[in-house]
C-alpha cells in the first residue's frame, strides 16, 4: 500500500489523517492486507461466496408501523439540533 | 463468598440464605473496593441494580421466581441500555444514552437478572487484549500485568475477580471464548443467529454473536436459555425453537466422539498447553469418550479471512458515526466534510482507523472481488471443512488460545501478532458454529482455556460435555489471590 493510496482511502471513509501517523498507518494496514493476500493463491473456482452460514433466506414482513414515534427520544441525543432538525456547518457556499 | 456460582446462588436465594438485595450489596461492595484495579467496568449502575434487587426479592418472596431471578450480572458494555451511558469502549459513544434496550438485555431483566453495571472492553469489540479502550485496559486478576483477553475483557475479568457470577459477552472472532480461557472462567458463543444482536453495537454484522459468561457451563447453560430466542427486530436472528439447553446437561458422554483437529495442535501452540489438552482427553475419555485425530485443511485460512469481513463489514457499520445524529462531535467544525473527518478522527482509536482503512480498501472498486468476495468464498470452503468433519464426530476439542496471558503492552506495536492470538477462535465465526471455552488448568498459575466446537444448534451438547468435564475437574472453581 502506497502513503498516497492510504490517504485516498482515508478521504473516502472521513478520517482526517494526522501526516505524523500517516506512515505508520500505512505500514500497519499494509501488514494487514499482506495477511489476507495469502487468499490469492487459494483456487475458489465454483465455491460460492457465503451470505449467511445456515440454509435460511430473507425473512420478510408487513409494511406496516409497528412502534410508536420515537423522534424526540433520538433528537435528544443529537449533538446540535434546532426545531427538531439536525445542525450542520453550512454546506451551500455563498457566491 | 459462600456462593459462588449461579447454580449456588440460586438455592441460597430460594432457602433464604441470602436476599437478592444482600447479594447484590456483596458484589457492588467489592466492586467499590477493587476495580480500581482490575478496571473491569465502565459503569457501575449501583441503584438501578438495588431497585432490580428489591423487585427480584419481592418475586422470591411471592414464590414466583424463575432460575435467574436476583442473580447479578454485568452487561458488556456493547449492548444498549435505555438511558444507562453505552460506550461501546469508545470515546465517541463516551455521551451516548441508548433510547431503547437492546433485546438481550430486556430478556435478561424480565428473567429477573440483576445489572451491576457495564463492563469494559476493547473500542468497539476490535481487539484481542482490552487494551485498545477508551477507559483503559483492564488488567487480568490472576495476574495483573497481564491482558484480559478481548474484546469481552472486562466481562471474563470481573467473574474471575468475584465482582459478579455471570456476564454477557459478545464474540466476532473470539470475544467471548479468548478472555474466558485467559481469565479462567467459562463462555459459549451460540450459533449465528440463536441470540438477536438487536440493540448489540454492531462491529461484523456476519460474525457477531452474543453470549454468556460465567463460572461453570451449567450457568452458562441457564443464562443462554434466557438470552436466546427469534426476534423480529434482528432480520439475521433465526426462527426455530431454542433447544432445551438445561435439561441435558447431566447426560452421560458415553459414546461421544470427539475430534481432535490437526491443525489446533500445530506449532504455534505453547507445548505445556498441548500437554493440558492431553489430560482434558484422558479426562473425556475416562467419561466415556472416544478420541479421534481430524483435520480441517482450510482453517490457516480463517485469520486472513476474517481481516477481510471483519474490517469491510466493520467500516460499513462504522459509517454511522458522523458527529450528526448522536456520539461525539468534534469543536467549531469548518465544514459538513471537516466535521464528518475530525469527529470521526478524534473520535475513534489507533485499532478501530486501521480497520476502517483496511475495511475500505476491501470494499473500493476494483478490489471487492479480489478481498470481499474471495473472502466469503473462503468462508464457504471453511464451513464445508466443518461439515465433513461433523459427519465423522460430534464434538471438536482444541486449545482456546495459542498461550497464557501475555503482558500487558506485548503485542500493541504489533497488530498482525495481536490478530494471531485467535488463530484458533476465528474459524467458528466465519462458520457460524457455536463453541466453547472451559477451563483445563493453570501453567505457571495462570489460566488455560480448551475449546470445544460443534456443529449448528449443538449448545446443550457442548455445555453437556463441558458440564460433565467441570463434574471431575475443579479448574474453574479456582479463584486469583487478590
Amino acid at each position: 500500500m502506497e502513503l498516497q493510496e492510504v490517504e485516498q482511502l482515508a478521504k473516502l471513509a472521513r478520517l482526517k489523517i494526522d501526516q505524523d501517523h500517516a506512515e505508520q498507518l500505512r505500514t500497519e494496514c499494509s501488514k494487514i492486507v499482506a495477511l489476507a493476500s495469502q487468499l490469492a493463491s487459494v483456487d475458489t473456482e465454483g465455491v460460492p461466496a457465503m451470505a449467511h452460514p445456515h440454509e435460511v433466506s430473507q425473512p420478510l414482513r408487513p409494511d406496516e408501523v409497528t412502534e410508536s414515534s420515537c423522534k424526540d427520544a433520538l433528537m435528544a441525543l443529537a449533538p446540535a439540533q434546532e426545531e427538531g432538525l439536525f445542525l450542520v456547518p453550512k454546506v451551500i457556499e455563498e457566491a | 463468598m459462600e456462593f459462588k456460582t449461579l447454580t449456588q446462588q440460586r438455592s441460597a436465594l430460594d432457602t433464604g440464605q441470602i436476599s437478592a438485595v444482600e447479594l447484590t450489596q456483596y458484589y457492588l461492595d467489592r466492586i467499590k473496593q477493587q476495580d480500581d484495579t482490575i478496571n473491569s467496568f465502565i459503569t457501575v449502575t449501583e441503584s438501578h441494580a438495588l431497585a432490580q434487587a428489591k423487585a427480584a426479592d419481592a418475586v422470591i418472596a411471592a414464590n414466583k421466581q424463575g432460575p435467574l431471578t436476583g442473580i447479578p450480572l454485568a452487561q458488556k458494555d456493547i449492548f444498549c441500555t435505555q438511558g444507562i451511558k453505552t460506550t461501546c469502549g469508545s470515546k465517541m459513544l463516551d455521551n451516548f444514552l441508548p433510547p431503547y434496550d437492546a433485546t438481550v438485555v430486556k430478556k435478561l431483566d424480565a428473567a429477573g437478572m440483576v445489572m451491576l453495571g457495564k463492563t469494559n472492553m476493547d473500542e468497539f469489540a476490535m481487539g484481542s487484549s482490552n487494551e485498545t479502550s477508551y477507559y483503559g485496559a483492564v488488567k487480568n486478576p490472576w495476574d495483573h500485568s497481564c491482558v484480559p483477553g478481548g474484546s469481552s475483557g472486562g466481562a471474563a475479568a470481573c467473574i474471575a475477580a468475584g465482582f459478579t457470577p455471570v456476564a454477557t459477552g459478545s464474540d466476532t472472532g473470539g470475544s467471548i471464548r479468548q478472555p474466558a480461557a485467559l481469565c479462567g472462567i467459562t463462555g459459549i458463543k451460540p450459533t449465528y443467529g440463536l441470540v438477536s444482536r438487536y440493540g448489540m453495537i454492531a462491529f461484523a454484522s456476519s460474525l457477531d454473536q452474543a453470549g454468556p459468561m460465567a463460572h461453570t457451563a451449567q450457568d452458562c447453560a441457564h443464562v443462554l436459555a434466557a438470552m436466546c430466542g427469534y426476534d423480529n427486530n434482528d432480520s439475521t436472528s433465526l426462527n426455530r425453537t431454542c433447544d432445551d439447553v438445561t435439561s441435558s446437561l447431566d447426560s452421560d458422554i458415553k459414546g461421544l466422539k470427539v475430534g481432535l483437529p490437526k491443525p489446533f495442535f500445530d506449532d504455534a501452540l505453547n507445548p505445556l498447553i498441548a500437554a493440558c489438552l492431553d489430560e482434558v482427553k484422558a479426562t473425556l475419555e475416562k467419561l466415556g469418550a472416544t478420541c479421534v485425530d481430524v483435520d480441517l485443511p482450510n482453517m490457516h485460512l480463517s485469520v486472513p479471512a476474517y481481516y477481510i469481513v471483519a474490517p469491510a463489514e466493520a467500516s460499513s457499520n462504522l459509517s454511522r458515526y458522523d458527529g450528526v445524529r448522536f456520539g461525539y462531535r468534534c469543536e467549531n467544525p469548518k465544514s459538513l466534510d471537516d466535521l464528518y473527518c475530525r469527529t470521526r478522527a478524534e473520535g475513534f482509536g489507533a485499532e478501530v482507523k486501521r480497520r476502517i482503512i483496511v475495511g475500505t480498501y476491501a470494499l473500493s472498486a476494483g478490489f471487492y472481488e479480489a478481498y470481499y468476495r474471495k473472502a466469503r468464498r473462503i468462508r464457504t470452503l471453511i464451513s464445508n471443512d466443518f461439515t465433513r468433519v461433523f459427519e465423522q464426530v460430534d464434538v471438536l476439542l482444541g486449545p482456546t488460545t495459542p498461550t497464557t496471558a501475555f503482558k500487558l503492552g506485548e503485542k500493541t506495536q504489533d497488530p498482525v501478532s495481536m490478530y494471531l492470538n485467535d488463530i484458533y477462535t476465528i474459524a467458528v465465526n466465519l462458520a457460524g458454529l457455536p463453541a466453547l471455552s472451559a477451563p483445563a488448568g493453570f501453567i505457571s498459575g495462570m489460566p488455560v482455556g480448551l475449546q470445544l466446537i460443534g456443529p449448528a444448534f449443538s449448545e446443550a451438547k457442548l455445555l453437556n460435555v463441558a458440564h460433565r468435564y467441570q463434574q471431575v475437574t475443579d479448574h474453574h472453581l479456582q479463584s486469583p489471590n487478590q
